[in-house]
């Protein structure tokens, strides 16, 4: 049985504040779900689609984050309710959409759930989501804690329904992937009835069509609906404050921030100098509050994660309001008090509010401190990020940097978002020379394609995983194609979205909720395009980068090629060995071998070490997990393969 | 129902290890058990590609009171439960105090530059000789080595978990852990996980 669905009112669980977030939805009466995966927002769709089927729902992973949003919102336009859940990056390619969905309005309600990545722990950036909203015009809302996580969600259904807008949602890693105790509402079982209703005029935004046009009447009533969230957010239960009534400094914060400004008063036993105001309506910001707040104290801190955004409209306030209410000293971001690039932890908070009350506070004990400085403590090696034991990417970037050394005109390769963006580390032997966005891969090698003209005589390679190429890679694959780019790419074909664990995507048979899907073929999709396409298994290393070298020298066009076996990690493959490995000590002639130690000083894969006593390489038995590959790369045949029956 | 009084609250458990080890899982079996025992519980961790091979750790923090931040701060360990010899030292220089405790796995998972052989791994004796300067107690096992006589390396999480049940700082059970296992686990993996839980809590107690 699932906690998310556990139908006993009151109960209370450890939930995850993705799991939380849907189970909020769940309460709401959600029936669409749609997304695309990306950590750290995955367990949300997830969660839905595992009770697909117990809940009567629709859910979809979906091409990318726009159709997610489309999807979604088809939803909303036939009278259902629709959650639809992205990363921060995700809400970058979903903005065209959003921009006009926020002036068509929704009619079911719709709530759009963003997981932003402060620090970038799972990114490759640590953008912001949040500005989106006051951007867009549509409101806002952020969970200070678990718990909130699935109260809001559930609360932001019966919101949008009640300003006939879509509501955006915003979580952060330490909600999203954190779990705490939360407390269980009731599922509510309803009846409904999909349909779309287009008769009415233009106007009617109920029963029209549904269309951001005219933009004038449009942009009005949405105008319109951001002053009744406005007077909703004046009442709202999530926005909260402890501590005394004629605090010494008001802290104002949202989302993470409450948690760690909470421990950082705690830290410092300060409770009774400092006020804490948690907003959960952080647009637009009800102007009311705000004031009667400020006017408490002189002093004011904002705590908030990377950009200023509490601060900036905080202070917009503050200004306009400043007769009433005096003039404020503030510790943010824009003196300095709080870091604008990074996470927030509650270290840095406490150290900035240990500053402001002057209060001495050092984390680690003294006594302590000195016991570590002493020499004697062992040094801790770092332990750099690698691909797993028998990951197809390092067979793949083994055979790309074999193929472009033996090539020789410096070609290089263009790098995308998945495992494989580690492909510019020296696990993927420093191979990937460029990294952005989902698809960028593509789209830049089809830019550098064209530079002949301009004397680039370099090989242009890139690479992007299956799941990416449905997401962004299609279109750049196109332009590639019909501006006769002379460009490589290479598919990692590895079964799944596998970074974000194993979701479906359309080259799969079975879809998110478990149903047999028609599967979208990747190597006809790029024939159909035009690109000349070849399928190699990657754990065959000498034939995939003969290819590739092939490929590299025939000067025409596009050409694909397709390097296919599943993740290591993939439930197909996981915990199955195709074979046992053995180093045979008689043929491993160690460091006086010649090879400079290709197995280990080079390959590095962690099944594999070195064993300096007996100066010969060695199978870690409790890592292996028998792919094979290695036995190709030793010069002298001593890492012996035997197959597992 | 509240959880009784715990020696400390909020009491803090890092669980650390190398992506790949089950850290994730361990994290959710031992926090559960603590929400069956009436605790208010947070986990903070992260995962994704960024932990592929690399550092891992959760924070576990229990109380009777409140739900607090998924981080631990500096210094505030109470207790390091560490999948990986050598990753307890890497939490204690942040995390320790002269009360934290320590339960180690003595199998070490070496990093990429120690492979390559850029970077050098100490020697256990110099692991177990570093944790006792930091800490006030200290156990280790050899909880992989024990898995893979079970047939499976990642159950060393759960012996650790067994063994952390037996060292007596909180309150843990084996009825928690069959309960919790029962609703997260399907059966046919339930007895092998049962049997590694006793084998981890018989290791501590022969150790002890």
């Amino acid at each position: 049985m699932s906690y998310v669905t556990d139908n006993r009112e009151g109960m209370q669980h450890l939930l995850m504040g993705n799991e939380a977030i849907a189970r909020g939805a769940l309460e709401a009466g959600v029936n669409v779900a749609s997304g695309y995966p990306g950590t750290p927002s995955s367990e949300i769709i997830e969660s839905l689609a595992k009770v697909a089927k117990e809940r009567n729902l629709y859910v979809e992973w979906s091409a990318n984050e726009k159709v997610a949003l489309e999807v979604a919102a088809a939803a909303s336009f036939s009278q259902l309710k629709s959650l639809c859940a992205m990363k921060q990056v995700g809400v970058n390619v979903a903005s065209d959409f959003l921009l006009h969905l926020g002036l068509s309005g929704t009619r079911g309600g719709m709530v759009l759930v963003t997981c932003d990545d402060p620090g970038a722990l799972s990114s490759s950036n640590e953008g912001p989501s949040r500005h989106y909203a006051q951007m867009f015009e549509i409101p806002l809302l952020e969970p200070g804690d678990f718990q909130e996580a699935k109260d809001m969600t559930k609360w932001a259904f019966e919101f949008s329904e009640e300003i006939k807008n879509v509501v955006m949602v915003r979580s952060v890693t330490r909600v999203s992937h954190a779990s705490g105790n939360v407390r269980l509402g009731a599922l509510p079982e309803m009846e409904v009835h999909a349909d779309f209703r287009y008769e009415a005029s233009a106007f009617n935004t109920d029963e029209g069509p549904a269309e951001s046009v005219p933009v004038n009447e449009k942009h009005r009533l949405q105008q319109e609906k951001l002053q009744k969230a406005i007077k909703l957010f004046e009442q709202s239960p999530f926005n909260t404050y402890h501590g005394p009534e004629k605090p010494e400094l008001l802290i104002i914060t949202s989302s993470a921030g409450n948690l760690y400004a909470r421990e950082a008063i705690s830290l410092l036993g300060a409770e009774d100098r400092v006020g804490l105001l948690k907003l959960g309506t952080t647009w637009p910001l009800p102007p009311m509050l705000l004031t009667r707040y400020l006017s408490k104290t002189d002093t004011i801190m904002i705590v908030e994660e990377v950009l200023p955004f509490l601060e900036n409209n905080i202070k917009i306030l503050a200004a306009e309001n400043a007769r009433e209410i005096g003039m404020k000293t503030f510790y943010s971001k824009h003196e300095g008090t709080i870091p604008t690039t990074g996470e927030l932890n509650p270290d840095i908070v406490v150290s900035a509010l240990s500053k402001i009350l002057k209060i001495d506070y050092g984390a680690m004990d003294s006594g302590y401190e000195k016991v570590l400085q002493m020499t004697t403590i062992a040094q801790v090696p770092e332990r750099a990020r690698t691909f797993c034991p028998g990951c197809p990417h390092r067979a793949s970037f083994w055979s790309i940097h074999n193929a472009l050394q033996m090539d020789n005109r410096r070609g290089f390769v263009c790098g995308d978002i998945g495992c494989y963006a580690m492909g510019r580390f020296s696990c993927g032997f420093n191979t990937t020379k460029t990294l952005h966005a989902m698809g960028s891969g593509a789209g830049l090698a089809s830019g550098f394609g064209k530079l002949a003209q301009f004397g680039m005589d370099q090989p242009v390679v890139t690479v992007c995983g299956d799941s990416t190429f449905f997401h962004a890679a299609v279109p750049a694959l196109v332009n590639a194609v019909h501006h006769n780019a002379n460009i490589t790419l290479i598919i990692l074909d590895n079964s799944g979205t596998a970074m974000t664990g194993f979701q479906s995507h359309p080259g799969l048979s079975v879809n998110a909720m478990g149903d047999e899907v028609p599967e979208v073929d990747i190597a006809k999709v790029c024939q159909g395009i035009g690109a000349k396409v070849e399928i190699r298994d990657p754990f065959d290393l000498e034939e995939t980068r003969a290819t590739l070298n092939q490929l590299m020298d025939d000067s025409q066009g596009v050409k694909v090629l397709i390097l296919r076996r599943e993740c290591a990690l993939s439930p197909e493959r996981r915990y199955t060995k195709q074979y046992e490995m053995h180093v045979n000590e008689s043929l491993c002639l160690g460091e006086d071998c010649g090879c400079n130690r290709l197995c280990t000083r080079i390959f590095q894969c962690p099944g594999l070490i070195w064993d300096k006593e007996n100066n010969k390489a060695r199978i870690d038995e409790a890592l292996c997990v028998g792919c094979g590959v290695c036995s190709s790369i030793c010069p002298a045949g001593a890492i012996e393969r035997k197959e597992v029956a | 129902m509240r959880g009784l009084p715990l020696s400390k609250d909020p009491y803090n458990i890092i669980i650390t290890g190398v992506g790949g080890q089950g850290n994730v899982m361990a994290s959710r079996v031992l926090a559960n058990m603590l929400v069956h025992k009436g605790y208010q519980v947070t986990i903070g961790e992260t995962f994704g590609a960024s932990q592929r091979g690399g550092s891992v750790m959760s924070h576990i923090r229990a109380s009777a009171k409140f739900t607090w931040s998924p981080q631990i701060p500096k210094g505030k360990a109470d207790i390091v439960v560490s999948l990986e010899p050598v990753e307890a030292i890497r939490i204690l220089k942040s995390y320790g105090n002269p009360h934290v405790k320590v339960l180690a796995n003595i199998r070490p998972i070496y990093p990429v530059g120690v492979i390559s052989g850029e970077l050098d791994y100490p020697s256990l004796e110099e692991i177990e000789e570093s944790v006792n300067r930091l800490s006030l107690a200290s156990w280790f096992i050899d909880a992989t080595g024990e898995a893979m006589r079970l047939g499976n390396p990642i159950l060393g999480n759960i012996i650790m978990i067994g063994a952390l049940s037996r060292i007596g700082e909180l309150p843990l059970d084996r009825e928690d852990f069959s309960e919790v296992i029962d609703r997260s686990m399907p059966p046919e993996k339930q007895g092998l996980n049962l049997k590694a839980f006793d084998i981890g809590s018989a290791l501590v107690s022969n150790t002890g």
